[in-house]
């Protein structure tokens, strides 16, 4: 891989892996799919993630060691940028983050053990938020006691995606009054209690995960002297392709609302000749296109220190605002249509709800920015 | 032209930093205009002529136009590098704007090789001024309803009718005119006509108009019963509309090909960082209010956003779908950040925000509250904001027209 120079770029593979999740986003998630998809329980195709394991697409950014491309997660963000466009849904941002975690903070045996499975396909999970909704996410409150060489859990974890389907999470809790992360393998994952939560973007699958009385080997605990580094670059890696995530989506809400403009007639001519529609949706499109200009600047600096936290905060707090503009114009600008279940507007202002309670909103990464550049 | 190396811009910019470290005159004692529009006196308009000359010959203006007609005959890099040099060291703006950024290019790439020997030179030395001859009392953003007319006489074009918002008008020996020669054309675009006319003939009377600030920099200009030469005619009669709509590529830097050269001093968000530490809230500096700190970062965001978009335009994969976004989008988003930048300046010096340009007491002499009224020149000037997004909604998202 090149070095990457400047504040922003793409590098070949970027570029190739562009190309190709356009192609195959495209292929396997036309809005038809994403709604049969919503009314499924487990809520998306199994063969289908299989295939982007195939492609190679779950060891994007695991070093080749561990069966992975060796490549960076500015190489995952065309794919994820795909994914949001069509609202494609799958464990794949949750199986590359707990990847990323335990590339953070695994121990050497976890990570021998566990990555290459990932990189293979096997779906995992993060369990980090809770239900005092802090977004620090060193703000953990769940409990592991030492019992003998076990861990004996006790709390509850919220907003856990895709835990239906993963066979490892990485949960966050405090050990001997610190922080600390521990691994479920299937087993511990069966032994915790599942409910699956209602949440807004009916195309995710999240569940509360009840801890309570689950015991894991001590040899689960994940490297205890790293815990605040490997969360803070998680809620980077997070932010990072949660704004790739809601940047695709609002380049399609954006298609969305100019083919109804063109499309609907109201006094005899299309509503999008009329200007207060019009400049909007200029408007929503222009944010997008500045989100994008971000997404791709923080993926390019996302491995240099302070510059990379900069740039992906700033993608987070320019994309989540980007798409709820873009989507909450796109309701508006349906008329009636626009307040049905049918109309698609929903579906991108429901991400974009989701998205921005994920890894932290805009007001968050605003306040952490001013402290890194003021 | 093979690539230039990396030294060969490493050396370039050392030199170019050396020259510039040198050279960059010291303030003058009189207010700097941050752009070409706010030329309005002629101690300033002497100031930065003298400027232009001086920078056009150690060589750092025109360094990528063709050597033949009096440019640099170099890779448009090294302009590049001269132009980021000229910020770097505080230089003031290249007076010429109109020459160099939109006349110039247009002569280049569509001009006749006696139309580029005759006019490129002048451009780049600022021996030769430019104004544009495009907007119209009566027809603005209608621009291609523009009615000055030309009428044919023998070996010359009789020009009458009123050109306004005229930069520079009171210096310029030439203009860039669009006018109408066919009146009973088809359509109203297809009667307009490009000219490259002289200013010092007959006829032609320029009428300093006085700004929102107070101050001078725009001409009205009358043309009555004035007699320019048949050859001034650029392109053929009629397609005028074409030729004016290029120009306006290059004037919104949706085209390249400019001379290159700091055009405007844009306020850095830095300084209204550093205006913040200064500015007092409570007894505190303002830096430290809360809101202020966030309304800061949602700027810095918003300049960081568009100068990576600038960048982002030359990444082929990045804007494929639609290739035309950020360059007709850039005029747009820069001249409305650079207002709002100007107007949240003058709102954080709490009560001496009340000062204007000349009291001892105002912040920074006043420059802020100039800025932020000069600002609307640039979202009114070149199309109005309005304007760009009708352009973009309609040729970039494919929009109906209006």
């Amino acid at each position: 891989m090149s070095e990457r120079r400047g504040p922003i770029g793409l590098s070949e593979e970027q570029a190739e892996l562009l190309d190709s999740a356009t192609r195959y986003c495209g292929d396997k998630s036309p809005v038809d799919m994403v709604r049969q998809l919503i009314d499924d329980e487990l809520g998306h195709d199994p063969a289908v993630f299989a295939e982007m394991a195939e492609l190679g697409w779950l060891g994007i950014a695991i070093p080749e060691a561990y069966g992975g491309a060796g490549l960076e997660l500015a190489e995952v963000v065309p794919v994820v940028e795909q994914m949001g466009r069509h609202l494609m849904a799958g464990p794949f941002v949750s199986t590359t983050l707990a990847a990323q975690l335990l590339l953070a903070a695994g121990t050497d045996a976890q990570k021998s053990e566990v990555l290459p499975q990932l990189a293979s396909g096997t779906p995992a999970t993060i369990a980090l938020a809770e239900p005092n909704a802090d977004f620090d996410p060193m703000s953990a409150e769940c409990m592991a006691q030492r019992d003998g060489g076990e861990l004996v859990l006790a709390g509850t974890k919220c907003l856990v995606l895709d835990v239906h389907v993963a066979r490892f999470a990485i949960v966050s809790l405090r050990l001997d009054d610190a922080p600390a992360l521990v691994l479920l393998d299937g087993e511990a994952i069966a032994a915790a209690s599942h409910e699956r939560e209602t949440i807004v973007d009916e195309t995710k699958r999240s569940f509360r995960l009840g801890l309570d009385g689950v015991r894991v080997p001590d040899s689960a605990l994940l490297d205890t002297s790293n815990v605040a580094s490997a969360l803070e670059r998680i809620e980077l890696a997070g932010a990072l392709l949660g704004s790739a995530e809601m940047c695709g989506a609002g380049v399609s809400c954006v298609a969305y609302t100019v083919s109804y403009l063109n499309e609907r007639k109201q006094f005899g001519r299309p509503i999008g000749a009329y200007q207060a529609l019009k400049h909007t949706t200029v408007d929503a499109h222009l944010r997008i296109e500045q989100a994008r200009s971000h997404v791709y600047a923080a993926a390019h600096t996302f491995e240099k220190g302070s510059d990379g936290e900069i740039a992906t905060r700033m993608a987070k707090a320019s994309t989540g605002p980007a798409l709820a503009f873009a989507a909450d114009r796109a309701i508006q600008f349906h008329g009636g249509y626009g307040f049905t279940y049918e109309c698609d507007a929903q579906l991108y202002r429901r991400n974009a709800l989701f998205g921005e309670a994920r890894f932290g909103d805009a007001v968050y990464h605003r306040r952490k920015l001013a402290d890194l550049i003021l | 032209m093979s690539r230039p190396s990396k030294q060969e811009l490493a050396e370039y910019r050392d030199e170019a930093s050396a020259w510039f470290a040198e050279h960059v005159p010291p303030p003058p004692g009189f207010v700097m205009p941050l752009t070409f529009m706010e030329v309005g006196t002629d101690e300033q308009f002497d100031f930065l002529r003298a400027w232009q000359s001086k920078v056009y010959e150690a060589g750092y203006l025109g360094a990528a136009w063709p050597a033949k007609y009096g440019g640099g005959g170099l890779d448009q890099a090294f302009q590049d590098i001269a132009t980021e040099q000229m910020r770097v060291h505080g230089s003031p703006i290249m007076l010429n704007t109109i020459g160099l950024s939109w006349a110039g290019p247009l002569i280049l790439d569509m001009g006749t090789d006696e139309e580029r020997a005759r006019y490129i030179k002048g451009i780049l030395s600022a021996e030769d001024i430019w104004c544009q001859g495009f907007s119209e009392p009566e027809n603005g953003s209608d621009l291609g309803n523009a009615q000055t007319r030309a009428v044919r006489d023998g070996d010359e074009w009789v020009i009458n009718g009123t050109k306004t918002w005229t930069t520079h008008g009171s210096y310029a020996k030439y203009m860039i005119l669009l006018a109408r020669s066919i009146p009973d054309a088809a359509n109203k675009y297809a009667g307009l006509s490009f000219f490259l006319a002289p200013m010092n003939v007959p006829g032609v009377e320029a009428v300093p108009i006085r700004k929102l600030t107070g101050e001078y920099g725009f001409t009205e200009t009358f043309f009555t019963d004035a007699r320019i030469p048949a050859d001034c005619l650029m392109g053929e009669e009629g397609q005028g509309w074409a030729v004016a709509m290029r120009t306006l590529e290059y004037e919104r830097s949706a085209r390249g090909g400019q001379a290159g050269g700091l055009m405007l001093v844009a306020p850095d968000h830095n300084e209204v960082a550093e205006l913040a530490k200064r500015a007092r809230r409570g007894g505190a500096p303002a830096i430290d209010d809360p809101v202020v700190r966030d309304k800061l970062v949602e700027f810095m965001i918003e300049s960081r956003g568009a100068a990576l978009s600038a960048r982002r335009a030359s990444i082929g994969p990045l804007v494929q779908e639609r290739p035309m976004s950020l360059p007709l989008s850039g005029k747009l988003m820069n001249t409305e950040l650079n207002r709002r930048i100007n107007e949240f300046a003058v709102s954080l010096q709490g009560q001496t925000g009340a000062y204007y340009l000349g009291d001892a007491d105002a912040v920074d002499g006043g420059v802020w509250q100039r800025a932020y009224l000069n600002s609307f020149s640039a979202t009114i000037g070149g199309g109005t904001s309005q304007i760009q997004a009708n352009i973009i909604g309609e040729h970039v998202l494919g929009l109906p027209k209006h």
